[in-house]
């Protein structure tokens, strides 16, 4: 399997969750933490992201950016 | 092994500015397609956009290109004279269902009807996002909203307009399509159909029109994640997706 990770620029996300909802590894979630919005953004809490980028695909704030490592 | 990305915030989205739009609004992932399609097309200095009334009105706050602000509804219009005197700039206009569908009917169809080398980018979500959800023209028979609280009524209200569909009837315009970003399959549609929209211009084509079917999670009651599920089950039957008209 490929492997990804995804970066959450926490200033942006507005914690709508749709993220979570589209990741196929389901890796995503919403976190107990705060933002300066008053929010809680979304966090990677395991591994197993795959790279597929549909997360940042579906964000509607431009909070995730999408790294994959290459064999 | 090396890590390369893969996905980045795009470059003409405006950096460090968090937009003012509710959590989950299809606003974002529409202005976020703009922002790659001009990315992509290299167009980011010769773009001028033609903001409308509505929730979108703040999109120059967001998108890093020159703007005009038009009056509600007459979107098309400025963009017309911005065109005239401009022909080497990339003009299109970003309006929701409020704007170009009800007060600014007028406007789109003669843009249309003449083929202005424009392009159009038309949000609809099926209701009033910014003034509190109020009746649209593109609302639901039977769909709630603030100015009919017992749900649309056709008897009352009309039939919500289908645009895209009644614009590709007239002879000028040469693409007019539907499309939406409830899924990232559908997003990824519609990347290419906004992006296509911008090339038409570039090549000196003529009228291009976009209709993003977006959600209003705040207006319709209902969280981000059911918006999008309801987007998929109730609006699009009634929207459906395609390609009205093309130049080819």
């Amino acid at each position: 399997m490929p492997k990804g990770r995804v970066e959450i620029h926490e200033k942006y996300c507005k914690s709508c969750g749709l993220c979570v909802a589209v990741c196929p590894t389901k890796v995503l979630r919403i976190s107990e933490k705060t933002n300066t919005k008053g929010y809680r953004p979304v966090e990677q809490f395991k591994e197993g992201c795959i790279g597929c980028a549909l997360c940042a695909v579906t964000c509607p704030d431009a909070a995730i950016e999408v790294f994959k490592t290459e064999e | 092994m090396s890590e390369v990305k893969i996905y980045a915030r795009p470059v003409s989205w405006m950096p460090d500015v968090s937009s003012h739009y509710c959590p989950g609004c299809g606003h974002g992932i529409a202005h976020r397609l703009v922002c790659e399609s001009i990315d992509e097309l290299g167009i980011q200095n010769d773009t001028i956009g033609v903001a409308s009334v509505g929730c979108s009105a703040m999109i120059y706050d967001y998108i890093d290109i020159d703007y005009c602000e038009a009056p509600h509804g007459r979107a098309p219009a400025v963009a017309t004279g911005l065109k005239t005197v401009r022909p080497d700039k990339i003009v299109f206009t970003y309006q929701g269902d409020g704007d170009l569908a009800s007060i600014g009917m007028g406007e789109i169809v003669h843009a249309a009807n003449r083929g202005q080398n424009i392009t159009v980018v038309f949000i609809n979500n099926a209701i009033y996002g910014m003034t509190g959800g109020q009746m649209a023209p593109t609302t639901l028979l039977g769909q709630k909203a603030t100015t009919c609280p017992l749900g649309r009524d056709e008897k009352v209200n009309g039939y919500p307009i289908r645009v895209s569909e009644m614009l590709a009837t007239l002879p000028a315009p040469g693409y007019i399509a539907r499309v939406s970003v409830a899924q990232p399959k559908y997003t990824i549609k519609a990347k290419a159909a906004i992006k296509k929209a911008f090339q038409n211009q570039i090549d000196g084509k003529g009228f291009s029109l976009v209709e993003v079917l977006s959600s209003c999670p705040t207006n319709w009651g209902m969280r981000p994640v059911e918006s999008f599920d309801w987007l998929i089950s109730t609006m699009m039957p009634y929207y459906p997706l395609g390609t009205f008209k093309d130049f080819d």
